[in-house]
């Protein structure tokens, strides 16, 4: 594998290099045009069938990729599987012996355990993306992150960017640390320290306990989903006293620089960690997030089809 | 009656329990020691077995092994784990009680003794559970246990969490004289844990263990083997913290002893990095400065035995993501060449403390025959190449399970030819 390719699958960004990152990101500009246009599809991966492999709810991610798939003309069958903790194991190893068997091209996988998407492509010849595997890495929504960041600022070197929240069980999290810090930002956690992970600091991240703190120091803000099924382990009080201690409000925003930035990976909760006036605000790039996410994820089913960089344009039928 | 002799001559041969570690030559009649001796004359019909250039000690024993009959037979008999057993040296086992049906009555503790027994292999000492169903509820009745052959009693997998039962337990023991086995864990905070938590678990978004965990109910159960003066073993011994409560209540007299087992001696957290199911084991393995303590405690004898958890899983139950799959890992096949490896070979202990922490003393503390190799007592023995060396290959197991995480490792130190009672129950090829 040469540098500015990405190999048989897309697991996390830990994994990547700084170029390959970029690689990606750069891919994903000619197709954001894609979606502008009145007939939205190009015959780029005619012929690939892909399945979108998904043991776990999801609307905005499953439906992102199979935009991204239906707008290459990939061929995409959908598979939802939400079996109980005892069988989700065994039933994974049997549909990887089944794909493999329906010689499908890739695999899109979303699933609640951490490494669940190796698991799998350790076992199939396909390509493999993950769509989140449990609290380990979520590559496609931090590279989505990373466009809509430098779309904004044209760059991510030297910006600081605060990730606030649930970090403790945040997939998107971590890829967001891996692929921030290799593109030269300073990154930073802010959240109660019921819900940073042990050891964070030793990734090269500054932990800020207060939000206020958090506000004043970045540029960018990316706020995660409190997920509220997980609060019930104990983690935090109440919902109403994260909203007043960590909350992201108007007036906390009172603070912030005026090209502050705030992302949300979605779904949110308005009025938990993030006030309706805010998500809607003029800081907010959340609904950029979603469009730059069919993008992205283009130009991750192109690059592990085989397609290069220097012929995507080419691939979108744009004048080059 | 005739009697059967078997003269092994030209070896080197330790034993702790005589302060013995000299060449010499060993006579076995009728299945007991007779002699051990220089140029020692065998009787006419004895077997003559040449072992110039290998170890010959009392054979190992393990304090802690799962054998998962009845109930999960296609991971392990007694039969083909007591046969794993002798392929690693051992000659005598303590099987936990935690079964299905768990080893918590009479009738249990009988059908070990009895499978052990046909198995013909290692010795099989049943562990019965020190409360019913292992619940942690009501006492299991230790006095028939005992007498039906069970040597101690342990809920290992379940810790007792209540300190009153604990400390009952303790107590009630004593008039049988056998130890409380100890698998320390704090339920509340290990729950849902699957690795060592810290910077590794914190990468790979999988739940950690903290070492707390463990360390809070090493230091409840020292304290209460002071309060009622009981006898305590605690089981595999994974954190620096652990050790060191084990240390300072040594110094202050509690009768409590210890183990070490070879995976929390070698490995660390940092072999989960491929969420490889062969090393997620209960306690989890931690970091570098957890193994080097643990081996501090071996080699100042805070920690008192080597002990491998053996905890097969047949290979369906292993194939999942490392949330679902089981904990454990097997270890008689590999314990001895690990512990050379790893202990002898980097001038951490040598091969008599070595043999010391596998035999003589797992024997002295469990109160089970072998050991030693004084005059009298039961021909059982290990004869083995210290310098030879192997790729552990699981294929070849023994065992009926496969999940080592040590496969394709390379270690010195091979064994030769286990022998039970003057019999000969393994030979290598």
């Amino acid at each position: 594998m040469t540098a500015l390719e990405l190999g048989k699958d897309l697991l996390g960004l830990e994994s990547l290099t700084a170029q390959q990152i970029v690689l990606i990101l750069d891919t994903a500009e000619p197709f954001k045009e894609v979606s502008e246009r009145a007939i939205k599809k190009v015959p780029t991966l005619r012929g690939k069938t892909i399945v979108n492999l998904f043991f776990e709810v999801s609307t905005r991610t499953r439906i992102s990729f199979e935009f991204a798939e239906k707008r290459l003309s990939a061929d995409t069958v959908n598979v939802s599987s939400q079996g109980s903790a005892v069988q989700k194991g065994e039933n994974l190893v049997d549909t990887a012996r089944n794909l493999e068997a329906m010689r499908i091209d890739m695999v899109v996988i979303r699933h609640p355990s951490s490494g669940a998407a190796k698991f799998l492509a350790d076992r199939i010849d396909s390509n493999v993306i993950n769509a989140g595997d449990g609290k380990h890495e979520h590559p496609t929504q931090a590279l989505l992150d990373l466009l809509t960041i430098r779309d904004k600022r044209g760059r991510i070197e030297g910006l600081r960017v605060c990730i606030c929240g649930d970090i403790l069980h945040s997939r998107v999290a971590r890829s967001n640390i891996w692929g921030l810090l290799k593109l030269g930002a300073e990154v930073a956690v802010c959240g109660p320290r019921s819900l940073m992970p042990l050891g964070i600091e030793q990734l090269g991240v500054r932990v800020i306990s207060r939000i206020e703190e958090a506000i004043e120091w970045a540029d960018v803000l990316n706020i995660l989903r409190l997920q509220l099924e997980r609060m019930t382990g104990g983690f935090i009080p109440s919902l109403r006293e994260y909203n007043r201690v960590f909350g992201v409000t108007v007036k906390r925003l009172e603070q912030a620089r005026h090209d502050l930035l705030i992302l949300h990976p979605g779904p949110i909760n308005r009025g938990v960690e993030i006030d309706s006036a805010v998500a809607d605000g003029s800081h907010s790039v959340i609904l950029d997030q979603v469009t730059n996410g069919i993008a992205v994820r283009m130009a991750v089913l192109y690059l592990l089809s085989g397609g290069r960089r220097e012929t995507a344009e080419a691939a979108m039928g744009l004048n080059v | 009656m005739s009697e059967r002799s078997t003269i092994f001559t030209g070896g080197r041969v330790i034993d702790p329990s005589q302060e013995l570690d000299t060449a010499s030559d060993l006579l076995v009649v009728d299945g007991k020691v007779a002699e051990i001796g220089k140029n020692l004359t065998a009787p006419d019909e004895a077997e003559v077995i040449d072992v110039s250039g290998l170890i010959v000690a009392p054979g190992l024993i393990d304090v802690h092994v799962h054998f998962r009959e009845p109930g999960m037979e296609e991971a392990e008999t007694v039969a083909t784990g007591a046969r794993a057993a002798v392929a690693g040296g051992f000659t005598g086992v303590c099987v936990m009680p935690n079964t299905d049906p768990v080893t918590d009555n009479q009738a249990a503790v009988g059908f070990i003794v009895k499978q052990g027994g046909d198995a013909n292999a290692a010795r099989v000492y049943p562990i019965a559970a020190i409360t019913l169903q292992q619940l942690g509820e009501r006492l299991s009745e230790f006095g028939e246990l005992v007498a039906a052959g069970a040597v101690a009693v342990s809920d290992d997998g379940r810790p007792v969490v209540s300190s009153h039962m604990m400390r009952t337990a303790l107590e009630y023991a004593q008039t049988f004289g056998i130890p409380i086995v100890d698998h320390c864990e704090d339920p509340s905070l290990a729950a849902g844990g699957v690795m060592h938590e810290g910077l590794v678990s914190s990468r790979l978004g999988l739940k950690g263990i903290p070492s707390a965990a463990e360390e809070i109910m090493v230091a409840r159960d020292a304290l209460l083997a002071e309060l009622t003066e009981g006898r305590v073993h605690i089981c595999h011994v994974s954190t620096e913290g652990s050790v060191e409560i084990i240390r300072q209540a040594k110094s202050r007299g509690a009768r409590i002893t210890a183990e070490a087992t070879p995976h929390h001696f070698t490995l660390t957290d940092m072999a989960c990095e491929q969420y490889d199911t062969n090393t997620k084991m209960n306690p989890p393995l931690r970091e570098d400065h957890d193994v080097a303590a643990v081996i501090e405690g071996l080699k100042d004898g805070t920690l008192d035995v080597i002990a491998t958890d053996h905890a097969p899983h047949h290979y369906e139950a292993k194939e999942r993501d490392f949330d679902d799959a089981p904990f454990g890992v097997v270890g008689l096949e590999t314990a001895l060449g690990v512990g050379i490896s790893e202990l002898v070979d980097t001038k951490q202990l040598s091969l008599y403390d070595l043999i010391h922490c596998m035999s003589t003393k797992p024997a002295r503390i469990f109160d089970l025959p072998g050991g030693g190799l004084s005059g009298g007592s039961p021909a059982d023995l290990v004869v083995f190449d210290p310098t030879r060396l192997w790729i552990v290959d699981e294929a070849k197991f023994l065992s009926k399970s496969r999940n080592t995480p040590f496969s394709g490792r390379e270690l010195s130190g091979a064994v030769v030819r286990t022998v039970v009672a003057g019999m000969t129950v393994f030979e290598a090829d």
